[in-house]
């Protein structure tokens, strides 16, 4: 293979590695907390990506976004404040953030206007956050206490009813995305200087660049969360013992909550940058790539954001790279991610960075 | 043999008469619709029945009956079709000669998709069994995945992601019942004797079961295989009732309509299972109301397609989230039960007059 | 004679040695007590010598055949069975179905007999002995109830009638006065030594009630931090100083 498809593969593996290790990270964290494989996660990354297709390719009309947003506001108030109670400053953020764009979308935008790209995005997000934190309260909450396939099963449930409710509300029709020039136009540089061949240049599109650094960005804030604030620390505690935690006054359900905001925020990320990098997006779409991140996870070391992340990368490259050195294997690229699982499972059940977890006699 | 065991003994053959006499005024009267209903529905419960074993009696979280089924599917198909038909349907490559002579009737056919079915569950079985809970669901999940990317993948064999269509509809009432029937049996029988007993234990706390001298990992794999057998039979009887088969099919959402009959008609209980498949069954079928245009008076309802899985998935939500332990529970039916139910009124009758 | 023989096993979990060159000989038809404070090793050693841990070094003999590193079912088979610290029934199944699983590993009949019927013969037979243990330690009246839904003592009879069913020649329990009051674990203590020439076994016991311990043990094991502190009868290990320190303390001899 010559120097510069390496370079290409790699830039392409760096990003499609990040991406799973941004949804892988979901996984991981409600894993770490709950011990539940969150199958609904591939389908809040599906939601991100439409979310954001719909307030700027389609025009989403003014009164789904507001009650989107009506929905959103009730979720993390309820959540987080509690009725009747005054909601701290930092949660009018991204409130006031939100009523100005519905504001503008019902009021002041024209019938055809698409809103910038990034204001989409952080809408989307938001949104997506407070989808997940509502599956968490409806579908989870009320099985904390029941075995745990019991809430798996759930897990299930939720996925195929946010796929089917997907299918109703948006049609199981694959949907082109249009991506905006600036992120695919792309960017050639040469590797004259290391080749002393003029013809070897290497395309690039930024967005192959921006999707990598955005990952980096989002999980070095994730981490920030988790390891130098309250919520973090309540985060961890209940990752080791949830019911000593209760017992130490921290409000278990909201650090929970919490998590599946952040966790869901990160796959709403993903999904949009995704369907920016392949741009398609169906009602199915989170399945595969919900799948992979989760082995991404395990292969990582279910509970460690880190390790999410480098199992995610891992999964990218091998799944590039597989196919660039032998491209017969690639009608079975699918299958990798799954052989890989099965190998590190029974070689190392715990994962790259995980924790060795023993049943007591 | 006691009085009291002729009585359930004969019994259960009045009911197996009764069945076959329903199964014959079904075929001779009901409408070719109401006949499929009536397929699936057993169909389904063999799958269910395979599922509950696997985890419900034994405990072992399994999301791999699509792959099981495929491979039922695809070893019966390519068995019971005629060289003519697989050289005219096989269009992305030539089948090799050996596949293409062999033929053989329907019912070694369906066991032989059982078979092979059951060799792919023990292959699996052996390295994956050793993990435990949700990390054996995704395992498994991952082997049903990985079955149906070869599937797709093999085009010589298995005509890749075109499918085949054409099989032969040997699958009526009397094979679909006949299989019920047996599997209803088998896994009974198994429950039964200590065996039965053996894979509550191992379901209920291993560690225990291996500490009183069971050899946990064995029989694992037992009941692994059994239920990956008459995974395979239903697969096998699904691709010739409904005549055609492809990849696509054997994805994950046909697990988790089984897991959902399984779980609705109660971990750990067969009868669940039978119940299960009846009321999922149908209810499935029935929910095609909505996606077809109706009207409520003069109202003109258009259908809303997709609809129905949103409810079906709505309804586990709720099933899960509300009753927990299914319709049944881990309840069997008994003979003894009906009679002790309809003894208990009588006496209470004498008691009142 | 001895039955259970440890030669120095030790087991150590990462830096941690749970036990360290821990020697022991059971003697035959004895009831052993194996004492010590929390986190000693006890259930280690219970663990090691039922084969859930194999010991990173030393071996066990049990009746002079090596059985170190054998699966825990292999173990159960030359006739060693054990109770557990925090029960552990088969909670979905009922008390009879509980006591028949011990019998299975002495049972003839294969997995595939019954769809042919071929296994009712030895099935009817299980049954009943399973039915005889269960009259003997007073279960016959929960015999079809669920085991999970058993009183606490209840239950952990039932478990040493579970363990019995497996025909053993030797009985690890693990704290089996757990959680009872003075009057129960008085009666354990008759029920343990009956046990014991009854169905002619060799017990060894963990207990924290040194009551019992001291009524029914004929020779004792201390361990602390994973190493064996003393060892012989009651009396030696009442008046030990070094025992006293460790685990027993000033106020156990004022009020012996």
């Amino acid at each position: 293979m010559s120097l510069e498809m390496f370079t290409q593969h790699l830039f392409n593996a760096l990003a499609l590695g990040a991406l799973y290790g941004l949804i892988a990270i979901g996984y991981t964290m409600v894993y770490g907390i709950l011990r539940l494989i969150n199958f609904a996660h591939g389908d809040i990354f599906m939601l991100g990506a439409y979310l954001v297709f719909f307030t700027t390719i389609a025009f989403m009309p003014a009164w789904v976004a507001a009650l989107l947003l009506g929905l959103t506001l009730l979720a993390f108030y309820s959540t987080f404040v509690g009725f009747g109670k005054k909601p701290p400053m930092w949660f009018w953020i991204p409130m006031a953030f939100s009523i100005c764009m519905t504001g503008f979308y019902a009021f002041v935008a024209p019938m055809d206007f698409t809103p910038p790209w990034v204001l989409a995005a952080a809408f989307a997000i938001v949104v997506t956050s407070a989808i997940g934190i509502t599956v968490d309260r409806v579908a989870y909450r009320p099985l904390r206490n029941a075995p745990r396939i019991s809430a798996l099963i759930s897990a299930i449930g939720v996925s195929f009813f946010i796929e089917s409710a997907a299918v109703v509300v948006f049609s199981g029709l694959p949907r082109p995305v249009r991506q905006p020039d600036i992120l695919v136009q792309p960017i050639i540089f040469s590797l004259e200087s290391i080749t002393g061949n003029a013809e070897s240049l290497v395309r690039v599109t930024p967005l192959a660049i921006i999707v990598p650094i955005i990952s980096v960005v989002l999980i070095l804030g994730l981490l920030w969360v988790i390891y130098r604030t309250k919520p973090g620390l309540a985060m961890r505690a209940i990752s080791k013992d949830i019911e000593t935690t209760r017992l130490m006054g921290v409000s278990v359900n909201k650090v929970i909550a919490l998590t599946f905001g952040l966790g869901s925020a990160l796959a709403a990320a993903a999904g949009i940058m995704w369907s920016l990098r392949y741009p398609q997006i169906f009602p199915y779409m989170g399945m595969m790539p919900g799948l992979k991140a989760f082995i991404a996870a395990v292969f990582g070391g279910i509970g460690s954001v880190q390790g999410a992340m480098i199992g995610g990368l891992m999964l990218g490259f091998m799944e590039i790279f597989i196919v660039a050195f032998f491209p017969e294997l690639s009608g079975y690229r699918d299958a990798f991610a799954f052989i890989l699982l099965i190998i590190i499972l029974l070689w190392k059940p715990t994962g790259l960075m995980g924790e060795k977890l023993k049943e007591k006699i | 043999m006691s009085l009291h065991n002729m009585r359930n003994y004969i019994c259960t053959a009045l009911l197996t008469v009764i069945l076959g006499l329903f199964l014959y005024y079904a075929e001779n009267n009901l409408n070719p619709y109401s006949v499929r209903i009536l397929n699936l529905l057993a169909i389904n419960a063999i799958l269910a029945i395979s599922l509950n074993l696997i985890y419900g009696f034994t405990g072992m979280f399994s999301l791999g009956h699509a792959g099981f089924m495929a491979i039922g599917a695809y070893v019966c198909t390519l068995l019971i079709l005629t060289p003519d038909q697989k050289v005219a349907m096989w269009l992305l490559e030539d089948m090799p000669d050996f596949l293409l002579h062999l033929s053989l009737p329907f019912f070694p056919a369906v066991i032989l998709g059982g078979l092979v079915a059951m060799l792919f569950s023990l292959i699996i079985a052996v390295p994956s069994l050793r993990l435990g809970g949700d990390y054996l669901g995704i395992a498994t999940l991952g082997f049903a995945e990985i079955i149906r990317v070869v599937i797709t993948n093999i085009p010589s064999i298995t005509n890749g992601s075109l499918g085949i269509k054409g099989i032969p509809e040997y699958a009526n009432l009397w094979w679909n019942y006949g299989w019920l029937l047996f599997t209803l049996y088998f896994i009974y029988a198994l429950l039964k004797s200590n065996v039965g007993n053996i894979f509550k234990a191992i379901r209920d706390d291993e560690i225990a079961a291996r500490t009183m001298g069971v050899n946990a990992f064995f029989y694992k794999v037992l009941s692994f295989c059994v239920g990956g057998f008459f995974a395979g039979v239903g697969g096998a009887l699904t691709a010739t009732l409904i005549s055609t088969i492809d990849p696509k099919m054997f994805n994950f959402m046909l697990t988790f309509n089984i897991l959902m009959i399984v779980v609705a008609g109660g971990l750990g209980s067969i009868t669940g299972s039978i119940l299960g498949s009846v009321v999922i069954t149908i209810m499935l079928e029935w929910l095609r109301i909505v996606e077809d245009p109706f009207s409520i008076g003069d109202f003109e309802v258009a259908g809303i397609p997709g609809m129905r899985m949103v409810i079906f998935s709505l309804m586990l939500l709720l099933i899960i989230i509300f009753r927990r332990s299914g319709l049944l529970g881990m309840r069997e039916f008994s003979w003894d039960a009906v009679f002790n139910f309809f003894n208990r009124r009588k006496q209470e009758e004498w008691r009142r007059s | 004679m001895s039955t259970l023989e440890l030669k120095e096993a030790t087991m150590q979990f990462g830096g941690i040695k749970a036990v360290s060159d821990f020697s022991m000989r059971v003697p035959e038809g004895c009831i052993a007590g194996l004492i010590g404070p929390n986190g000693a090793g006890k259930t280690t050693v219970f663990n090691m010598i039922t084969g859930f841990y194999t010991p990173t070094r030393g071996r066990i003999l049990f009746n002079g055949l090596p059985i170190t590193g054998m699966p825990p079912h292999e173990i159960c088979k030359t006739g060693i069975a054990r109770t557990f610290q925090n029960i552990r029934l088969f909670e979905g199944s009922s008390a009879l179905q509980n006591v028949m699983v011990g019998f299975h590993v002495r049972q003839k009949n294969s997995w595939w007999m019954p769809p042919f019927y071929l296994h009712l013969k030895e099935e009817k037979q299980i049954r009943n002995q399973a039915m005889d243990l269960l009259v003997r330690f007073g279960l016959d009246r929960v015999a079809h109830m669920p085991a999970g839904s058993l009183p606490y003592g209840a239950q952990r009879r039932l478990e040493i009638a579970r363990a019995l069913a497996t025909r053993p020649s030797f009985l690890l329990l693990d704290e089996p006065a757990a959680g009872m009051n003075p009057q129960e674990s008085t009666e354990l203590m008759s029920l343990i030594t009956n046990v014991r020439n009854d169905f002619n076994l060799t017990i060894l016991l963990i207990e924290h009630d040194m009551k019992v311990v001291m009524g029914v043990c004929s020779h004792i094991w201390v361990l602390e931090y994973g190493i064996c502190i003393a060892e012989g009868d009651p009396d030696h290990i009442r008046n030990n100083p070094k025992v006293i320190e460790a685990y027993l303390g000033e106020e156990y001899l004022k009020y012996a």
